[in-house]
């Protein structure tokens, strides 16, 4: 059992305040990951629940636990810093061997608590070099190493893989989703990369300025994000806005005005919005087809092609830039005219002040879990 | 080609050079001290002479008491070294670690001490060392040497334990370290380097000064500086007696100073190459 609770968590550095009221709860054994843009807290936050910086106001419970006054030792957690944060003058089992060697743990029993975390990670043959022998990948497995052999309640990561190169990272985030199914430990994971929020999470917590802006599974996220902030920052690639307005709203559908003047008729949920209010309407790339009865009409002005997949950016009537991301053998070159059909219950729409208008039906997988527990079902 | 040799050439001459003229009272004190007082004296001076061990038995072993003076000098110079390292490994810790507000201008202020003349606070010293019953005892001197040197010390281990990734230290905080253990174990051996330089630099400066350890001490408490001036006028100038006198009490620390040179250069580089 470990759980994580903050309760109204507030941090002020001078009089800035950083964090600014975070509540939040983190299940036994979840996998939660704090995404945003840089300078969004997501870091602070993550230091406050290990005890490296103090609280402003607020409380942090493990377990239940009040663990404000707790020293970051005496919390039970362990962590992975960006920058490995490596004992430089120690070898790779000293390293891992340290909590235990300060916490009076005999030698014997040490080693083989090193060695059994090194197995896992495959380090054996690296236990006897100093850190600057290693190589980036290495030194974040030893990192991890360190981690696990204090048998920590919390695994805490701060952005772990953001020194490494991009082929190494997919692996690492593959190994660290079956680090967590192996071990079966709660795990808080700070990230600005949003594909390793999506690929990681049990539980994706965005932030923005020092504030929650959605808690919710990864699937939720991308299909009923709740506002344009989370909208714009899950998914890859972005995911498109247009403004426009509606009207003959009623009857829970909304008919919104689209590029070229034609209309789309979007369920939404009946009240939500009031007649002639301006909207934005968002679209992710993925949403959009090329058809010949489309509803939008462009002209392509670059293609983008990854191989498996097709990136077209279109310029609508309008002068919008709309992105469409479609099959690999898209035959479209730059400078055609091309159709573009959206389909209205994949459409988000965002009031004035940003927030989503809910949608009657949910997605089906926005409410699964990614994982269960251990001997849980999927 | 040819330009490039002939700069080389030019900096070599040059080097030489400079390197001659500030080696050259050195060279000429070192020649003096195996001279007789009359060679010693002679003008035009002479360069070849049939060299002497008279000086240094007679500097050594006469009148002034040598052993005892080098012994009062290692005495303060290490002494007040570790004691100032003690003093500045955990102000320089909480300072690089743990900044405040105020850290900056107390950091400032430590250095402006060093801004002012040494003679400014002659007075009061005098007078709160024979108050005290301070002159003449060698730890009385041993304290001003701390203090005098501490400014310098908590600057350089301030800026050796900057280079140190706090987030190391946050590690170990994780890992259970307390404040001794992350000092300890982490921090220190990370900082080796520097504290070595450090220490060295202090020692150096420690057993050079000459102000406080000619006003504050009499034959007790004199260090090796004390005894080189006690040559230069009761009986006249001995040029060749003065000579052998300096050069055994810095040969101490320029042997030293040699042998850590490589130690000092890489202290004081630190951090400047990653």
């Amino acid at each position: 059992m470990a759980t994580v609770t903050l309760k109204d968590v507030r941090k002020k550095f001078g009089d800035v305040e950083i964090i600014k009221g975070v509540s939040l709860e983190v299940l036994d054994r979840e996998f939660v990951v704090f995404v945003g843009p840089s300078g969004c807290g997501k870091s602070t936050l993550l230091r406050l629940v290990a005890g490296l910086e103090e609280i402003t106001s607020g409380d942090v419970l493990i377990d239940g636990q009040r663990v404000n006054d707790v020293s970051p030792a005496a919390r039970g957690l362990a962590m992975v810093f960006q920058s490995y944060a490596l004992y430089p003058h120690m070898s790779v089992s000293e390293n891992m061997g340290f909590s235990l060697r300060l916490a009076r743990v005999p030698r014997e029993e040490r080693a083989k608590k090193v060695m059994a975390a090194a197995r896992i990670l495959q380090l054996e043959p690296l236990l006897e070099r100093k850190p600057r022998q290693l190589s980036g990948g290495q030194r974040q497995r030893v990192a991890i190493g360190r981690a696990i052999v204090r048998n920590p309640k919390v695994f805490l990561f701060d952005e772990p893989l953001s020194n490494l190169d991009a082929a190494l990272r997919v692996q690492m985030r593959v190994e660290l989703t079956r680090l967590h199914d192996a071990l079966q430990t709660t795990m808080i994971y700070v990230t600005h990369d949003q594909v390793e929020a999506m690929t990681l999470a049990d539980k994706i917590v965005v932030l923005q300025a020092g504030v929650i802006e959605q808690v919710g599974s990864p699937m939720e996220l991308f299909h009923h994000p709740d506002n344009l902030f989370v909208a714009g920052f899950i998914g890859s690639p972005k995911m498109n806005f247009l403004r426009t307005g509606a009207r003959n709203v009623g009857e829970g559908v909304a008919r919104v005005t689209l590029p070229g003047g034609s209309e789309l008729a979007v369920p939404i949920e009946q009240g939500a919005l009031r007649e002639g209010a301006p909207l934005t309407l968002g679209v992710r790339p993925e949403h959009i087809a090329l058809a010949a009865g489309g509803q939008v009409r462009g002209e392509v002005l670059v293609v983008e092609r990854l191989g498996a997949s097709t990136l077209l950016h279109v310029r609508v009537e309008g002068g919008d830039l709309l992105t469409v991301h479609t099959d690999g053998e898209c035959p479209v070159h730059m400078h055609d005219q091309v159709a573009l059909s959206l389909p209205p219950d994949r459409v988000h729409l965002f009031d004035e002040r940003g927030q989503a208008l809910a949608r009657p039906v949910r997605h089906p997988l926005a409410d699964a879990r990614v994982r269960g527990p251990a001997g849980g079902v999927a | 080609m040819n330009r490039t040799l002939r700069r080389k050439a030019i900096t070599t001459v040059v080097a030489w050079i400079v390197a001659l003229l500030i080696f050259f009272p050195i060279i000429w004190m070192l020649l003096a001290s195996f001279k007789t007082e009359i060679e010693a004296v002679a003008t035009p001076p002479r360069l070849i002479f049939t060299p002497t061990l008279e000086n240094y038995r007679d500097v050594a072993f006469g009148r002034a008491n040598y052993l005892h003076c080098a012994w009062n000098s290692i005495y303060l110079s290490v002494g007040s070294t570790v004691l100032a390292l003690l003093i500045a490994v955990p102000a320089s810790y909480a300072m690089a670690f743990f900044p405040t507000r105020k850290t900056k201008d107390l950091m400032l202020w430590m250095l402006s001490t060093k801004f002012m003349p040494a003679v400014g606070v002659l007075v009061p010293i005098y007078l709160i060392f024979r108050d005290t019953g301070l002159l003449d005892v060698a730890t009385g001197l041993l304290l001003v040497y701390t203090l005098v040197n501490l400014p310098i010390v908590v600057w350089m281990l301030y800026s050796f334990f900057k280079e140190v990734p706090p987030e190391i230290l946050e590690a170990g905080r994780m890992d259970g370290a307390h404040a001794r253990d992350e000092l300890l174990l982490l921090l220190l051996p990370l900082a080796l380097p520097g504290i070595a330089s450090t220490a060295l630099l202090s020692i150096i400066l420690s057993w050079n000064e000459a102000f406080w350890s000619l006003n504050l001490t009499g034959p007790t408490a004199a260090p090796l500086t004390y005894y080189i001036a006690s040559f230069s006028s009761p009986e006249g100038l001995f040029w060749a007696k003065l000579s052998a006198a300096s050069t055994l009490a810095i040969a101490p620390i320029v042997i030293f100073g040699w042998l850590s040179q490589r130690q000092l250069v890489r202290g004081l580089t630190f951090g400047a190459v990653k």
